[in-house]
């Protein structure tokens, strides 16, 4: 081949290789984006649609949209207030010690998040039964509780049991996540907080806090994502039906309901609209906390 | 001395608190293997109970519904899931390692674009994208097919972003080799740079493989007919309030699990690092 030649090729290259992610972008991010954002302007009818404006955002102020909107909130602030201190808590344990043991702890926790969400659902639907012979129910009247139907009770119900089985099947992903960072602090930092006779408090509190600091951002911004785009878990949880006073509706599920039961696409879209915004938004704060963008151009 | 006693009585807690936290951590899956030998009529009355959790009274023809309930669908569920995985991890590695290669090895115009594109992507939610992908599948023609389901996630942003981090450690004086051998940029992409990926392959593949396998909400929207479903859509609509469709679900559900956690028993190491090299960097 000629030098001519390599060269040529060298330039076409580099796009015949992305080829197949701008393809992809087009088709099944770009015009689906773009396709929400105009729809969120329309109204949609079988076979035609109608130009009107702002009205699908006016028509989301309503009690239903407020409800999945505080619902996956909540979620999510929760999630990130569990989801964060705890797996950390259990990383630092399992940080030090022995290694075969550590492994088993790990892998048990672990497992869960293997579990099909249809699966894990259908689980703790029959652990949190309504009859009062159900294994939660049998330890809530055993501590002196009183038996309760936990699907149809009210909010709290619902959301402790979102919370129970988000715990079920994250806390052991979450303990990899800090378990890789803990691995990249340097030993000797521990090595001379020993010497200067810090306790284990304040070496948790004065090193491995603050050096875990881009995993425990790189966590939190995986669960807000994961916060905010929540469904399966409530669609599984109710049976695919609605939940008694939308104790269970989240913003995705609202989403869903409007555009596929519904038949009301404009309204659906300004659903993904919002939600895309607040996602991002959020999303990217942290990110640029992380440093990730810096990172990038660096090479 | 005493510094080593409280050592030892921390660690003992450290043991003690991690060993009940595992148990609290196996009654679901363990409660799910014994109930599915367990009559559906009373899981349905009764939800899972402490009954449950004795290992006595196991039906072990429970077994056989998987075989000859609803002329043993189950198995088409579980051959569609395993096809689908399939194709979906193989495509999704070729694709989203040729990109990542693309994008790591070459200076061009537009490079640093689409590479904060390719981050971007990682946080935009599909679930807000199912509707208007829904409109387009039907103008395509692709509702009630398995390419419906694959198409939209062969060219993956995540999986991009894991390669193109391994590719980027890759030697360059092992690609100029190949120049100077005469081979093409795709040769050497094929021929140099594809043998050595191995290990980035084999975590990226599970993670693939597990996120097709558990993939619910797209296939529910595609999938339509009976024959055509995978394990998790099937199981879904046998969340009915007859005792007949959970004699199915719960066999069903531990058959569709199984199956991963054996897998993840002995590729332990691949599930983790497919985890974690490509998101943080310390």
């Amino acid at each position: 081949m000629s030098a001519k030649r390599i060269h040529t090729s060298m330039q076409i290259a580099p796009y015949v290789f992305i080829l197949p992610f701008i393809a992809s972008f087009l088709i099944f991010y770009l015009y689906p984006i773009i396709s929400t954002f105009i729809m969120g302007f329309q109204q949609v009818y079988p076979g035609q649609v109608e130009f009107i404006g702002l009205q699908n955002y006016q028509k989301l102020n309503n009690p239903e949209f407020k409800v999945a909107l505080f619902n996956s909130f909540r979620y999510t602030v929760y999630t990130i207030a569990l989801l964060i201190p705890i797996p950390l808590f259990l990383s630092v344990l399992l940080n030090s010690g022995n290694r075969n043991m550590n492994t088993v702890y790990r892998s048990i926790l672990y497992i869960p998040s293997l579990v099909s969400i249809v699966v894990a659902g259908t689980i703790m639907r029959l652990l949190f039964a309504s009859s009062t012979k159900s294994i939660v129910n049998t330890l809530v009247v055993f501590f002196g509780g009183e038996a309760r139907q936990w699907l149809l009770a009210g909010p709290s119900q619902a959301m402790i049991l979102l919370l129970v089985l988000a715990l079920w099947r994250w806390v052991g992903v979450n303990i990899i996540y800090f378990l890789s960072g803990l691995q990249s602090i340097p030993e000797e930092l521990y090595e001379a907080a020993d010497i200067d006779g810090a306790s284990s408090f304040q070496k948790l509190k004065r090193i491995t806090i603050p050096l875990l600091k881009p995993t425990t951002i790189f966590v939190t911004t995986i669960s807000i994502f994961g916060g905010f785009a929540m469904f399966e878990e409530s669609f599984i949880l109710w049976a695919g039906k609605p939940s008694p006073n939308n104790v269970g509706l989240t913003m995705v599920g609202h989403l869903y309901n409007k555009g596929f039961q519904e038949g009301e696409m404009g309204m659906a879209s300004a659903i993904g609209i919002i939600l895309l915004i607040i996602v991002f938004s959020l999303s990217l704060t942290f990110l640029k906390m992380f440093g990730f963008f810096e990172n990038e151009g660096r090479r | 001395m005493a510094r080593i006693y409280m050592g030892k009585r921390k660690m003992l807690g450290k043991h003690v608190l991690l060993i009940v936290l595992c148990c609290i951590y196996l009654i679901p899956l363990y409660s799910l293997t014994l109930a599915a030998f367990r009559p559906g009529r009373d899981l349905l009355r009764y939800g899972i109970t402490l009954k449950t959790l004795i290992p006595t009274d196991l039906h072990l023809e429970t077994f056989r519904g998987l075989f000859t309930i609803r002329d043993g669908i189950y198995f088409t569920w579980f051959g569609n899931s395993v096809v689908l995985m399939l194709i979906q991890t193989v495509l999704a590695l070729f694709f989203s390692s040729f990109v990542a290669y693309g994008l790591s090895v070459y200076q061009f115009k537009g490079r640093k674009i689409v590479t904060t594109l390719v981050i971007f992507l990682m946080l935009v939610p599909i679930q807000i994208l199912i509707l208007p992908l829904y409109k387009l599948m039907i103008t395509i023609n692709l509702i009630d097919t398995f390419f419906g389901v694959f198409l939209p996630m062969i060219v993956s942003p995540f999986a991009i972003f894991f390669f193109k981090q391994y590719i980027d450690g890759i030697p360059r004086d092992l690609i100029d080799a190949g120049r100077i051998d005469g081979l093409s940029e795709y040769g050497i992409y094929f021929r140099i740079v594809m043998p050595i990926m191995p290990p980035a392959f084999s975590a990226m593949a599970i993670f693939m493989s597990m996120q097709s396998w558990n993939n619910f909400l797209w296939p529910l929207i595609v999938l339509r007919s009976g024959t055509k479903f995978t394990l998790p859509i099937g199981l879904n609509t046998l969340l009915t309030p007859y005792a007949s469709g959970y004699d199915l679900l719960i066999i069903g559900a531990l058959a569709a699990t199984l199956p991963i956690i054996i897998v993840f028993i002995f590729f332990q190491r691949y599930f983790i690092s497919g985890l974690t090299s490509g998101g943080v960097k310390g």
